[in-house]
């Protein structure tokens, strides 16, 4: 099966003059319908990479090399016009923080219209009931009231929840979700990962999961890349990075995770 | 005899609806009472919203609760006048969840380790410079560095300087309010192994706040869950762990993701009416009990 995401060599800089190389000869695969998990701590460059798959890196940010090659073709080399094409409908983003994603002044259904009729996708009536199922799936109760609800009137998890259906509107193969749920509680985590997980099967979606919580990856990955200081360090499927890591950055990483265990610990579950 | 009694603490705050509506309470926190035993690791968890912070800083009364006692040392600190609260403070110190907000960005890092010293008029000037100085090392920062200023420190740096801070008059009783919840995992362990370490070097007494249950039970000897505003269970780290026994303590436990991607994933969702909300606790096994 050939890759629907290949990036190859990736390189990101936010000094061109000093070549200072925030992501470093980064190369990764996802197939269809896969999650791959990116992990890595804070400055590790693991957003980077996320923003310069689509093409949002904003100046002094620069791309400086590779390929990144999605569905046939190089995203480095299309127009700004065609790369808009496949921000939402090919490739979409879920962010961190529903807060500040979302338009604080503007009604939830009609941000999730405004990404179907961007894309032409749908008329600006069928849009509203796209909206509605969509608000559906995401399994939001009530969506034909809450269609009309400004995002203050919804709770965090609920926000979330808007922010999927808004990346998922326009059935893009692949998802990129950077840190979805680390501004949550545990117990509305578990709700998200288990809604993703869902979505993934229903709209068969690929995943770029990009974390640095090593047990949302166990969750959730078929394979992990780990990164540190612009470079991918490991890569494998999950099991086999949990079980026998080979790299020692990410044994490090493994046994900074507090309550790390090799095996499900004794509990009732 | 416990270093710290809480009996009872309540705070409820009035929530107003507008001018004609009348306002209603929100009782952040009802009826908590818990102790903690000199030398102890005391954690209280429970998820945004829960009461656990206001908890905390009743204690210190930085919020003055509505009721209850707070015994440390066998006097009621809620009892004291602004005067000798202020000294009671010098035992009861608390360190902040966030780095980057809880130091004043135009101070001198010295100065902010320095500042307590001078507010309860400690020492002439180099005693308390000495006195920083002696304060950096102790929590792995160079002395060196006192000049700067905080943003030149990194996460894990500027949180070392508000321990750094909050130990600078000696005190015996620490709250930790989410203190390493902003740090990257390999930061929050050397954070972590920095407080046991002035645990046992400083004889300190901690009350842990936390969200992160797998932190608390990696290094808290006995533990409280809090939700909507009371303990629902308590006890024993070990215990509260393998054998939970509230159904808010099952679903939160459930739902900590596991290292293991073959482990049964069993989520349990709670089901509030599976409990009454006013219920009191009740032993259910050695020194653990539960709202049931």
């Amino acid at each position: 099966m050939s890759a629907l995401l290949d990036v190859q060599h990736l390189t990101v800089t936010f000094d061109a003059a000093r070549g200072t190389r925030v992501v470093d000869e980064v190369s990764f695969t996802i197939a269809a319908g896969e999650t791959l998990g990116l992990v890595g701590e804070s400055g590790s460059g693991k957003s980077v990479t996320a923003f310069s798959i689509l093409r949002l890196l904003q100046p002094p940010g620069r791309i400086m090399g590779g390929r990144i090659m999605f569905e046939g073709r190089d995203l480095l080399t299309l127009s700004e016009r065609d790369m808009r094409g496949v921000r939402g409908a090919g490739i979409s983003l879920i962010f961190q923080e529903p807060m500040t994603a979302l338009n604080p002044v503007m009604r939830v259904g009609d941000q999730i219209a405004e990404a179907l009729t961007a894309h032409d996708m749908a008329s600006r009536s069928e849009a509203r009931n796209r909206a509605i199922e969509l608000l559906d799936a995401v399994h939001i109760t009530d969506p034909a009231r809450r269609v009309g609800d400004y995002p203050h009137q919804l709770s965090g998890g609920m926000r979330q929840r808007v922010m999927i259906a808004i990346a998922l509107a326009c059935r893009p193969p692949l998802v990129i979700a950077d840190e979805p749920t680390t501004a949550l509680d545990v117990t509305i985590q578990a709700q998200m990962l288990e809604l993703i997980r869902e979505l993934q099967t229903e709209f068969d979606l690929a995943l770029l999961l990009i974390t640095h919580d090593f047990g949302v990856v166990a969750e959730m990955a078929d394979r992990v890349a780990v990164m540190r200081a612009g470079r991918i360090v490991e890569t494998g499927p999950v099991r086999h990075i949990l079980r026998a890591p080979s790299h020692e950055y990410t044994r490090q990483l493994l046994a900074a995770v507090p309550g790390a265990r090799a095996t499900a610990p004794n509990r009732a579950r | 005899m416990p270093l710290l009694d809480v009996r009872g603490l309540t705070k409820h705050f009035a929530r107003k609806h507008g001018f004609f509506r009348p306002s209603s309470i929100v009782k952040a926190v009802d009826d908590v009472s818990f102790s903690i035993e000199e030398g102890e690791l005391f954690g209280l968890v429970g998820e945004s919203g829960s009461g656990k912070s206001t908890t905390g800083r009743c204690v210190l009364r930085l919020i003055e609760p509505t009721a209850g006692e707070v015994y440390f040392r066998n006097e009621n600190v809620l009892s004291f006048s602004k005067v000798r609260m202020r000294l009671a403070r010098r035992d009861m110190q608390i360190v902040f969840q966030d780095p980057y907000s809880s130091l004043n960005p135009r101070m001198r890092v010295g100065s902010i380790v320095e500042e307590p010293l001078v507010i309860h008029s400690i020492g002439d000037r180099n005693e308390r410079r000495r006195r920083v100085a002696e304060l950096f090392d102790l929590v792995g920062l160079e002395s060196e560095h006192v000049r700067r200023y905080p943003h030149e420190f990194s996460g894990g740096q500027r949180q070392r300087i508000g321990i750094a801070r909050a130990l600078a008059l000696n005190p015996a009783f620490i709250i930790a309010d989410e203190a390493v919840s902003a740090l990257d995992v390999s930061i929050q362990a050397q954070i972590v192994a920095l407080l046991l370490d002035l645990r046992t070097r400083l004889k300190l007494t901690f009350l842990f706040i936390a969200h992160d249950l797998r932190l608390v039970e990696n290094i808290c000897s006995r533990v409280a869950v809090m939700y909507l505003g009371r303990i629902v269970e308590m006890g024993e780290t070990r215990a509260l762990f393998t054998q939970p026994t509230h159904p808010y303590t099952r679903a939160l436990l459930s739902a900590i993701p596991v290292l293991d991607p073959d482990a049964p994933r069993q989520r349990i969702a709670l089901d509030p009416s599976s409990f009454k909300r006013d219920a009191p606790l009740q032993a259910v096994g050695d020194n653990h009990w539960a709202a049931v």
